[in-house]
């Protein structure tokens, strides 16, 4: 599903590489989890996934398609097939909980019968039926984030991006938007998360993928969040 | 695509920006009219080359019998009289070959009829009264001088007119109307540009959140443009229509009620020249409009 071949990422004006040498294998239906310090490259793996920048050297394949050779209005194209999850939920103040899930579907032109169908359905797949009408500022940072998650995966992706998702949420939280992020998972979508969660990893025994000063210097399946814990 | 999204989002743009829209709108409209009167001006000169200059420099008018010229005895010309000024004037070396028309009562008549067709006076003048001329027109226009001395006194001869003469001065003025309407026009459409660019950029800051989440879903690029095209092409159409506007008040004021009875001797610009100008105001605002749209969301808004 997600290919990394050889490759290498250097900032403009910057002159230590933020990626380098990464070759990784995500197949479909996978949950991994991206682990390092800040600054390792997990963001930089995320942002190249999503093609918010290209490589420096190598290419990556996504859904069988090189990034590199995407033309850049096909990107768009692309990223309907991602949804994508941020530590800061980034949502839509002045919208409602509902509108906020619509609008993802909204801005890529889905008919108003199949939003009507789709949002309240992965509301609840989500726990937040009842909640449609609230505004972001009404909730819990748990209830914002499963907006956000709601949000990411309404247009139902092949691949579910998720950057530190419990980073601003308590520890009883965070399991339960763990617990979300696994039933999403194992509709099939692929999940691939960064994060600095020691007990989440710890506990869910997916895959691991460390990285370290841009390198990768760990890939387990069922691995722990690292010995130097 | 969704068409009440769009609109949805474009009352929301125009509120937001709402001083801003506004000020794009009226340097839209002023520069549009001054480019739209430079159009007429341009139009203005054409008719009346077309029309006068380039057929006939210059007009010998024969004596009448009230006429008061140093060649004119208070009698009619006669045909001796006539004979001889063609024959003068087809003999002079500035005048071009088969470049004298004689012009009769009768033609003087139907002329003066046309370009009187709606007013009074023409009931109150008679055939009788119209003055006979030659028409001539010469090698090189700028060459009038030897003849009109040649012709100037000649019995028979009341007065003559060369045309440059009166239409050069008019013929400075409207293009240096030309000339000043569009620099100012070509100064105001800067000022316009910068302002839409300017109109854009803060609207696309104000909606960073919106047109993040928009790209992260995939929301296509021209789908995210869309609605600061659609508020710079509103404003541009509210401009260019309130140009239009005022230069067809401008036209029907200045031209059709005033110059148009004043000078009657001239065709003047009319419905079918200020509608060519609009025209051309009109697809110049919404180029300017949209060109640098497009081009500041390109910048401000990359994939």
């Amino acid at each position: 599903m997600i290919r990394f071949e050889n490759v290498s990422k250097t900032y403009e004006g910057q002159s230590k590489a933020a990626l380098l040498n990464v070759n990784v294998e995500i197949e479909k239906g996978e949950f991994v989890f991206l682990v390092g310090t800040s600054g390792s490259g997990k963001s930089t793996f995320l942002r190249l996934v999503l093609r918010e920048h290209r490589t420096s050297k190598g290419h990556i394949m996504v859904a069988g398609k090189d990034l590199n050779r995407l033309a850049s209005w096909r990107i768009p194209q692309m990223r309907r097939q991602i949804g994508t999850v941020f530590q800061d939920f980034r949502l839509l103040p002045n919208k409602t909980v509902a509108e906020n899930v619509a609008f993802a579907l909204q801005v890529i032109g889905k008919p108003r019968s199949h939003i009507r169908k789709t949002v309240p359905e992965v509301l609840e797949l989500v726990g937040l039926d009842g909640k449609e009408d609230r505004l972001p500022d009404e909730l819990s940072g748990g209830e914002q984030q499963r907006v956000a998650i709601a949000r990411a995966f309404v247009n139902r992706p092949m691949i579910l991006i998720a950057d530190e998702p419990t980073g601003n949420l308590d520890p009883g939280t965070s399991v339960g938007i763990m617990k979300l992020l696994d039933r999403i998972n194992r509709t099939g979508t692929t999940v691939v998360m960064a994060t600095h969660d020691v007990s989440i990893v710890d506990q869910m025994r997916k895959r691991v993928i460390e990285l370290e000063n841009g390198h990768v210097v760990r890939d387990e399946s069922r691995g722990v969040y690292g010995y130097q814990h | 695509m969704r068409l009440n999204y769009i609109l949805s989002d474009l009352g929301i743009g125009l509120k937001r920006n709402l001083s801003m829209t506004i000020a794009v709108v009226v340097t839209i409209w002023v520069s549009l009219s001054l480019f739209g009167s430079a159009l007429l001006a341009r139009e203005q000169v054409e008719l009346m080359k077309g029309n006068w200059y380039d057929k006939i420099q210059i007009s010998v008018f024969l004596c009448t019998k009230d006429s008061g010229g140093r060649g004119c005895s208070g009698a009619e010309v006669t045909q001796e009289q006539k004979n001889r000024i063609r024959q003068v004037i087809e003999s002079n070396p500035d005048t071009a070959p088969d470049g004298v028309f004689g012009e009769s009562k009768k033609e003087a008549f139907e002329q003066f009829k046309k370009l009187y067709k709606d007013s009074p006076i023409v009931s109150t003048v008679t055939e009788d009264q119209m003055q006979e001329s030659f028409r001539v027109k010469l090698k090189d226009p700028q060459r009038y001088q030897n003849l009109v001395s040649a012709v100037a006194g000649l019995p028979g001869v009341d007065t003559v007119q060369d045309l440059r003469q009166y239409l050069d001065p008019l013929f400075k003025a409207l293009n240096g109307l030309q000339v000043g309407a569009l620099v100012a026009a070509a100064l105001l459409l800067v000022a316009a540009l910068m302002q839409i660019s300017n109109t854009i950029r803060l609207a696309a800051y104000a909606r960073r959140r919106e047109i993040g989440i928009m790209r992260l879903v995939g929301a296509s690029n021209f789908y995210i443009q869309l609605p600061f095209l659609l508020e710079a092409v509103l404003a541009a159409l509210i401009g260019a229509v309130l140009a239009c506007g005022t230069l067809w008040v401008g036209v029907y004021f200045v031209v059709m009620q005033r110059a148009q009875e004043t000078f009657r001797v001239w065709q003047w610009v009319g419905a079918t020249e200020t509608f060519r100008a609009t025209l051309i105001m009109v697809v110049v605002g919404l180029v300017l409009a949209v060109v640098p749209t497009f081009l500041t969301t390109r910048k401000y808004l990359k994939v």
